[in-house]
């Protein structure tokens, strides 16, 4: 008996050393074409690490690559997107939450529709409608996009974040002559802190990833994201493996650091949306 | 009239105004931002269907009714396309689920340095899609990756070629990329559900006697059922309509072989600046998500009424 669960034991953990390995062999392994030399690239083959690791990869892509101009890019389209959304998802959030009035299914309805089609379908018709407002190949464009694509599935999220508050607390400040809005701004918001940094974390990386609607809309150098100029660069110069390795690296960093973020959250985040990834 | 409404009513007109919108102030922001970016350009882009919308022709943009329909319907690739579709989606899903399912059981048994395994193997939900596509393009690459040269050494292939540019085995590609991406949505949700089991159901299964199989059969597959059915009919939709890394890893080739729907849609807007056609196909691609999202509900209606 005792050697059957020591055997279950070690095929438990077995198991989860090869889930761990699956996991993580694709990023080891671009880490290792980032570090490797040019020069050892082709000659050593499937060596699991080179026999000399070099940083200057990552030097040449932060130094003489456009790829600063496009992180730059990306940090300030997922940053502003990330707080627009958090800041009207409150916003409709709350009113999900505390009030019921008429058009509230109707609200529901809509923000369960948008959840539910291609948003592949939208690439033509915004491109035609942002092309007149001057907002393709503009950096505002992508963020209006990428703030009405999140809004309802952070509202959602936002909502569950407002229903785990009891009611008493607005009440009771109510009572004492505060406003709603009041007693929303002072003593709800900063109960729900930890579901803003959840909500603040789920956006950004999604905006971070977005990749169909930043190719239709930005043509340039200029206004390009990390997706858009990593895209473009493996195109043109599809040799340099190392250095595309290395600007790879670099665009998971933001991403890992927000992962860390909001991983306690991330059950009421995936099932927010229902249908979110 | 009731002393109550009495009472309210004697309050000032603007205060009750004020009050009775307060909810849609809230929500106004929200509103207008989804009709104006999503639901306008949803009406706009069904409009397209029935329109000859080329970007770069000028004199294009007039009415043609169902011609788009019709050359659709002998579009060897768009043909192709749905096939690819049906491929990609139930083959990303089952795996999925099932590596998920099993992750998740996995997980569910306390051990030493449990947080910091389940950081690990749900990492690669945060990596970027294009990245992950990009990361397993490299490597299916026989130049810098190692997969075709494991694949040559276990005597699988003839000599280290790059799957991706193989007609036949090339949709594997992006499904293995989608797989490795998409393990831990499956495992974070179903182990979310399995850590609402009660635990004494277990023990009290134990005491009766109930092997290891049949306490999972009879309590863990039950509780677990519902959320997994929500969890894979979502989940299927989502699939079907995720275009990134087929975009990324072989944009729909070689000759047509990886292209699905969305990814076709992609294409005709994007290289073919042709946005009358892509909408047609995308309605057709909404068509056939309605029908799938109709048949569950009436999946679900008769497995209710059953109860």
């Amino acid at each position: 008996m005792r050697a059957k669960k020591l055997s279950l034991t070690i095929a438990h953990r077995l198991a989860i050393l090869a889930y761990i390995v699956f996991a993580l062999f694709p990023l080891f392994w671009l880490l290792k074409v980032a570090v490797t030399p040019n020069d050892l690239l082709y000659s050593e083959g499937v060596r699991m690490w080179p026999s000399r690791a070099t940083l200057e990869h990552f030097e040449f892509v932060i130094a003489h690559s456009a790829f600063p101009t496009f992180f730059r890019n990306s940090v300030i389209v997922s940053g502003s997107t990330a707080i627009a959304v958090t800041i009207i998802a409150s916003l409709a959030g709350y009113a999900l939450s505390r009030f019921s009035f008429r058009a509230k299914y109707w609200l529901i309805a809509l923000m369960l529709i948008t959840q539910m089609f291609p948003l592949v379908m939208l690439v033509a018709p915004i491109f035609k409608m942002l092309t007149p407002l001057g907002l393709t190949n503009s950096l505002a464009g992508l963020v209006i996009v990428y703030t009405a694509f999140n809004a309802p599935f952070a509202t959602f999220l936002m909502q569950s974040f407002f229903d785990g508050i009891p009611k008493d607390l607005e009440e009771a400040a109510m009572i004492d002559g505060a406003t709603q809005f009041k007693a929303f701004r002072q003593i709800i918001l900063p109960l729900t802190l930890p579901g803003i940094a959840a909500t603040l974390g789920f956006v950004f990386t999604a905006a971070w990833s977005e990749l169909l609607f930043a190719l239709m809309l930005i043509s340039g150098n200029d206004a390009a994201t990390f997706p858009v100029g990593l895209l473009s660069f493996v195109s043109k110069f599809s040799v340099d493996f190392g250095q595309m390795m290395a600007a790879g690296v670099l665009a998971l960093i933001p991403a890992c650091l927000f992962f860390l973020l909001i991983q306690r959250y991330l059950v009421q985040g995936l099932t927010a949306g229902a249908v979110k990834g | 009239m009731t002393p109550d409404v009495t009472s309210r009513s004697r309050a000032p007109l603007m205060r009750r105004l004020a009050i009775a919108s307060e909810p849609y102030l809230y929500s106004a922001p929200a509103f207008f931002l989804i009709v104006a970016v999503m639901l306008v350009p949803l009406v706009l882009g069904i409009s397209y269907a029935f329109r000859d919308v080329q970007l770069l022709n000028p004199f294009s943009g007039g009415f043609i009714g169902l011609d788009h329909f019709r050359t659709l319907s002998e579009d060897q690739a768009f043909l192709r396309a749905l096939k690819n579709t049906l491929w990609w989606t139930g083959a990303s899903v089952f795996f999925q689920f099932v590596f998920g399912l099993i992750l998740a059981l996995l997980l569910d048994k306390p051990f030493a340095g449990r947080g910091l395994v389940q950081a690990l193997v749900f990492l690669p939900w945060a990596v970027p899609t294009f990245l992950a596509g990009l990361n397993w393009a490299w490597l299916f690459n026989p130049v810098i990756g190692p997969i075709p040269h494991w694949l040559y050494a276990l005597g699988i292939f003839s000599e280290p070629n790059n799957i991706l540019s193989d007609p036949h085995m090339a949709m594997w590609g992006p499904i293995i990329a989608n797989v490795w991406w998409g393990i831990p949505f499956f495992a974070i949700t179903m182990l979310a559900a399995l850590q609402s089991i009660p635990r004494d159901l277990y023990e009290a299964a134990a005491i009766d006697g109930a092997s290891g199989l049949q306490r999972f059969m009879s309590i863990t597959l039950p509780f677990l059922a519902p959320t997994i059915a929500i969890t894979v009919l979502l989940r299927t939709v989502w699939i079907a309509n995720f275009a990134d890394l087929i975009v990324v890893m072989t944009n729909g080739g070689p000759a047509d072989r990886t292209q699905i729907v969305a990814s076709y849609i992609f294409t005709q807007a994007f290289k073919r600046l042709d946005f009358g056609y892509a909408s047609a196909i995308a309605l057709v691609l909404l068509g056939l998500l309605l029908i799938y999202s109709m048949l569950i509900v009436l999946l679900r209606q008769t497995l209710l009424n059953k109860d």
